[in-house]
């Protein structure tokens, strides 16, 4: 099945240079709904109000960092079939075996480039 | 030596001592109990006595040079003047890269805004272009993080300073009254070599790669 790329995709990040990075890479990845949320807490408020299909998510973040979110995401039934992705500076084999075993659906370490990133998303969502 | 040949005035002290809450005691209350022993060993002294004594005034030495070299690092200037001078500088850093990296971004979206408009080849080598500039400005969110948790050691390094400070009392002051700082010479400012500002982000030895953690992730399927 092709991916929709009129999906909502959330990018969660606390650091404002990084969302807009997401944000344009995923553009120019043809994806075209694209939200944003600066922390977990916003980010679960958004995933409640609106259907998504993709959740990019950050580590470091407070009050709710990317991995409590990923647990809350995971724990909700409304919320946990949607594919979630980490992107983080945290590649500690601990933290990666910690967002694994809480169901993380891949794991991109920063820094990143585009076809790191488009590999991954096609990993998770099939070719597009 | 037993408690009871203790001066009675000494035995309450070091009792008191023994109270403090937090297991630290001042150094300079660790001297003035030193001496007070030497003070109070009197009279005929035995041969242990006598070693005792030496250990004790070796001991009482040590203290005070060990107070004098101390003070003369001047641990109150590394507190008030230093450490929060570090810190407000990585502040300006984080600030200073966050402004360039939007204000390279604003320009790459003028360029996406042209690219729109082209068509062919001339369209996707653009997009490449912008795509390596999107990727290249992830530094100043690595970089952000990194000085981040460098502001957090200092902050930690700070209050080892303060509790070191506290231990010394007015010790410090006492230095500073009869040290009084000098004008100082200008330091050289040294130029770093272009290959000392070519590390990357990402210490290797400290981190996984992505193939790492790819290779991590296959092992659980």
């Amino acid at each position: 099945m092709a991916v929709d790329l009129n999906m909502n995709v959330l990018i969660v990040d606390d650091y404002q240079t990084m969302l807009r990075i997401l944000r344009n890479l995923l553009r120019q990845l043809n994806f075209k709904n694209i939200d944003e949320a600066s922390d977990g807490s916003e980010a679960l408020k958004k995933l409640r109000a609106k259907a998504f299909g993709l959740i990019i998510s950050d580590w470091n973040m407070e009050p709710m960092t990317g991995i409590q979110l990923l647990r809350e995401v995971r724990a909700d039934e409304k919320l946990k079939h949607i594919p979630f992705v980490m992107i983080t500076a945290e590649s500690k084999s601990e933290n990666v075996i910690a967002a694994k075993e809480a169901g993380v659906s891949n794991y991109i370490v920063k820094p990143f480039n585009a076809e790191t990133l488009k590999g991954k998303l096609i990993s998770v969502l099939g070719e597009f | 030596m037993a408690t009871d040949s203790v001066d009675p005035e000494l035995a309450t002290r070091l009792q008191e001592l023994g109270r403090e809450p937090g297991g630290s005691v001042k150094v300079e209350e660790i001297a003035e109990v030193v001496e007070a022993i030497l003070t109070t060993m009197q009279g005929d002294l035995s041969a242990v006595d006598v070693r005792l004594y030496e250990e004790l005034e070796s001991l009482s030495r040590f203290i005070s040079e060990a107070k004098s070299d101390i003070a003369a690092l001047r641990p109150d200037e590394v507190k008030d003047e230093f450490l929060p001078k570090a810190a407000d500088e990585l502040d300006a850093i984080v600030e200073a890269t966050a402004e360039a990296t939007n204000s390279i971004m604003d320009a790459v979206g003028e360029i996406e805004e042209v690219m729109s408009k082209l068509k062919g080849k001339n369209s996707e080598r653009l997009m490449d272009a912008t795509t390596k500039i999107y990727e290249a400005c992830g530094f100043q969110d690595i970089t952000g993080q990194r000085i981040t948790k460098v502001v957090g050691a200092l902050q930690h390094i700070e209050e080892k300073v303060d509790a070191l400070l506290n231990a010394f009392g007015d010790e410090i002051a006492k230095y500073k009254a009869a040290n009084p700082k000098t004008e100082e010479a200008p330091v050289e400012e040294v130029i770093p070599a272009d290959e000392d500002l070519l590390h990357g982000p990402q210490k290797k030895e400290a981190a996984m790669s992505q193939a790492d953690i790819d290779a991590l992730l296959n092992s659980f399927d």
